[in-house]
């Protein structure tokens, strides 16, 4: 296969078609009218070949379409630096055995969902014992000592146990993003942990569906984890953040 | 219908586990009331508003009492009424303006208290009865549609858009409609006031919210000839209240469950199995169907090692809905859709499990959530995932069907995200209407074998929750591998022990209206 790396399109059937699929809604009544709006509106996004294949009356003066489309837009993918978090990732077992090598005793790991926030499913996936999709969670390290306080967390109550616990890592989950509340929810926690000046003794992890690396190196965090990540990539990350600051002389175990 | 032809022994040992376990905890909540209780019966007594800081007058009045709260906000409130002949709504402003203390007016003679309860209680009966008529009157002349019932929810945080985002899914078919809350509201020991424009995750239940939501699915049930079922979540610290106003504004259903706040959102268990029950009896004086939570299970939980956890909360929750005075009809008792899609035969297993609740609950309208837990981006997948939920929604005749977004866990639905949900539902249901009459169960196939496992894993489960007392079982931690104690949790400080001249004027009417004197008796 022939890929131009340089020059990268959508694929449909032949290379370089440029071929995208899309679905939306307008607020006007089915009709030739809504039908010839859509085209109209796909082309102004740049799309060739507007095709509408489907329109249909979804009640109340809105109308659903399926649109296909041709892109003659293309990207430099050779261009492109890797957002994803680079580290390696280890076994249970294996990170047992480096903490014990590296620092000598148990690393501390607290976490919570902070704010409004009520969903634990993000924060249980990582932390609890039982993990997710058969991957353990920190709770079952024998080198962790996890400490998972749930939802609906002020960002000052996980500060606070965080450092009566004497955390060397703290996880914060965030699942809902209306409103960018998680934005607003992960700026005050990184801001609380600069003001207790703790910033460089714990490694800060900010997760849940909708955040990415990038969004939480963005706010201050280390990394940010997002969907299908499991405790092994959090707790790999801790260790090889952690051993990284003691070698540069930044972090005591 | 198919019949699994389940051993009925079987089923009556698990009835009577929960049964047995659910008095257990009658004298705890006998022994105790809580704010929202006592805030519950100035609501029904007809006081609503706020006061100059924002503050609902039921919490207002309540505090004020808090003191003495063991007699009940009840006796306080009589007291004042009668010495002043002020009316509730009268008396809560002249208590927030700090007019008047409530706690100073004499005991009145007993003859006149018992002819204001007798007034004042008759006042509610009949303001929630007329919404119970007129429902059922609006109900005959636009007959709402077949089971399982096509629930959809609208959640943008601003009751307006809500109404637009109600309309137009009601007018394509949604036989329900479940206006989310507010993302915390659960934990907020008031009920907010007024119309709300601002909301995370959802939008605050207020009485006013309700009156605007009704309305505009009424005036959709007379465009479309069907009546549109309204929902809101009377879970929280705030249960009993919520229903009250759910009862006033005629909402038919309410997630009312009596254990979801305790394990899923960590309010104390002791405040909760008093506000369930106290709840229940409005619902059921209401007519109002309760829906549970146990879908809520599976999502700490696996769904296929977690099963008999829901068909034990299912029971329990029953036992507590019948003991409060509800009838089988009110009880959506909850379910869902959430093993792992990778499983070999994961489909027979679900088919199994809807099949076996059907038949443990043959005239309860079972509510059956949508796979959450495993749905990715991959939206076309997601997709065809509903499809079979619908399948097994059709097939074994549940009550309520939740109905899946093909955008779940990606942002709260778009407006064709719930239209393509109810095309999905309506072409699986039409075309598959009567799937259950062309089967039956291979009695030793693997449908069985599992409904088998199930039942006996209840089974010994119940023995073990009922050996060792529910609230035990709940801080050991063997619901949803979460454990909760009963000295522990959001709202203990709102758990008040019954004094001597404790009232609540509303146990004796409740329990008259539903024919449940003797059996209330050993509950509130």
């Amino acid at each position: 296969m022939d890929v131009d790396l340089r020059n990268v399109r959508p694929y449909g059937d032949t290379m370089g078609d440029g071929a995208v699929q899309m679905s939306f809604t307008l607020p006007i009544p089915q009709g030739s009218v809504a039908r010839e709006a859509a085209r109209q509106l796909v082309l102004s996004m740049g799309f060739t070949d507007a095709q509408v294949v489907h329109d249909e009356d979804i009640g109340e003066g809105f109308t659903f379409f399926v649109v296909y489309g041709k892109t003659a837009a293309s990207v430099d993918s050779t261009k492109i630096i890797p957002t994803e978090p680079e580290f390696e990732v280890w076994e249970r077992e294996e990170c047992n055995r480096r903490i014990q090598e590296y620092f000598g005793r148990p690393l501390v790991v607290v976490g919570a969902c902070i704010g409004e926030d009520a969903h634990t499913v993000g924060i249980d996936a990582i932390m609890n014992m039982k993990g997710y999709h058969g991957h353990y969670g920190l709770e079952r390290y024998s080198m962790i000592e996890a400490h998972n306080l749930g939802a609906q967390i002020p960002p000052e109550e996980l500060l606070e146990r965080a450092r009566e616990l004497g955390a060397d890592a703290i996880l914060v989950s965030q699942v809902v993003t209306q409103r960018d509340s998680h934005v607003l929810n992960l700026t005050r926690m990184i801001e609380l942990v600069e003001a207790a000046g703790i910033r460089d003794r714990v490694v800060m992890v900010a997760g849940g569906p909708r955040i990415d690396n990038a969004l939480a190196q963005e706010l201050g965090y280390d990394v940010g984890f997002g969907k299908e990540s499991y405790a092994e990539h959090v707790a790999s990350f801790i260790i090889q953040e952690l051993h990284r600051r003691m070698d540069d002389g930044r972090w005591t175990p | 219908m198919i019949r699994l032809g389940l051993d009925q022994e079987q089923i009556a040992r698990l009835r009577k586990l929960a049964k047995e376990i659910v008095h257990g905890v009658a004298p705890i909540i006998k022994r105790n009331t809580t704010v929202s209780v006592e805030r519950a019966i100035v609501r029904l007594m007809g006081l609503d508003g706020i006061d100059n800081d924002g503050v609902p007058l039921p919490n207002v009045v309540v505090e004020a009492v808090r003191p003495r709260l063991g007699d009940g906000v009840a006796r306080h409130v009589a007291a004042a009424m009668l010495s002043t002949g002020m009316d509730i709504n009268q008396l809560g402003t002249a208590v927030a303006n700090r007019e008047v203390d409530i706690l100073s007016f004499p005991e009145p003679p007993e003859d006149e208290l018992e002819d204001f309860w007798t007034e004042q209680t008759s006042f509610t009966m009949e303001r929630i009865a007329e919404r119970v008529k007129e429902r059922n009157e609006y109900m005959k002349e636009y007959p709402p549609g077949p089971q399982p019932w096509k629930y959809v929810i609208v959640a943008t945080g601003n009751i307006y858009e809500d109404v637009t985002q109600a309309r137009a899914p009601a007018l394509k078919g949604a036989d329900i409609i479940a206006v989310i809350r507010s993302t915390g509201q659960s934990l907020l020991d008031f009920v907010p006031y007024g119309a709300t424009t601002e909301g995370f995750g959802g939008t605050y239940a207020t009485q006013e919210n309700f009156r605007i939501m009704r309305r505009a699915l009424d005036e959709v049930m007379k465009e479309t000839g069907r009546y549109i079922r309204l929902v809101n979540y009377a879970s929280g610290l705030c249960m009993p209240e919520i229903v009250v106003m759910g009862a006033f504004e005629r909402l038919d259903m309410m997630l009312n469950d009596s254990m979801y706040g305790i394990l899923f959102r960590d309010i104390n268990p002791v405040r909760t199995f008093i506000d369930q029950f106290f709840s229940r009896m409005i619902d059921a004086v209401a007519d109002i169907i309760i829906n549970t939570g146990e879908d809520n299970y599976l999502t700490t939980s696996d769904a296929v090692e977690a099963a008999h956890t829901v068909l034990a909360s299912d029971l329990i929750n029953e036992a507590f809905g019948l003991a409060a005075g509800l009838k089988p009809q009110h009880l959506g008792l909850g379910h869902a859709f959430e093993m792992n899609p990778d499983i070999e035969d994961g489909f027979l297993m679900e088919l199994a499990q809807a099949l076996m609740l059907r038949e443990i609950f043959p005239d309860h309208p079972l509510k059956y959530m949508p796979p959450t837990k495993h749905m990715t981006g991959n939206v076309f997948k997601g997709y065809i995932m509903n499809a079979l939920f619908n399948l097994v929604g059709v097939w074994s005749h549940q009550g309520i069907q939740l109905l899946g977004m093909l955008t779940e866990a990606l942002h709260t639905p778009y407006l064709h995200d719930r239209f393509l949900a109810l095309q999905n539902a309506g072409y699986v249901f039409n075309n598959a209407r009567h799937i259950s009459d062309a089967f039956l169960v291979n009695p030793d196939g693997p449908i069985m074998d599992r409904v088998r496992t199930v039942m006996d894993d209840t089974e010994e489960f119940l023995k073990k929750v009922n050996d060792s007392g529910l609230l035990d079982a709940i801080s050991n931690g063997w619901f949803a591998d979460i454990s909760r104690s009963p000295e522990g949790g959001k709202g203990l400080d709102g758990v008040s022990e019954k004094s001597p001249a404790y009232i609540n004027p509303y146990i004796r009417s409740f329990a008259a209206y539903l024919g449940r004197e003797e059996e209330l008796e050993k509950w509130m």
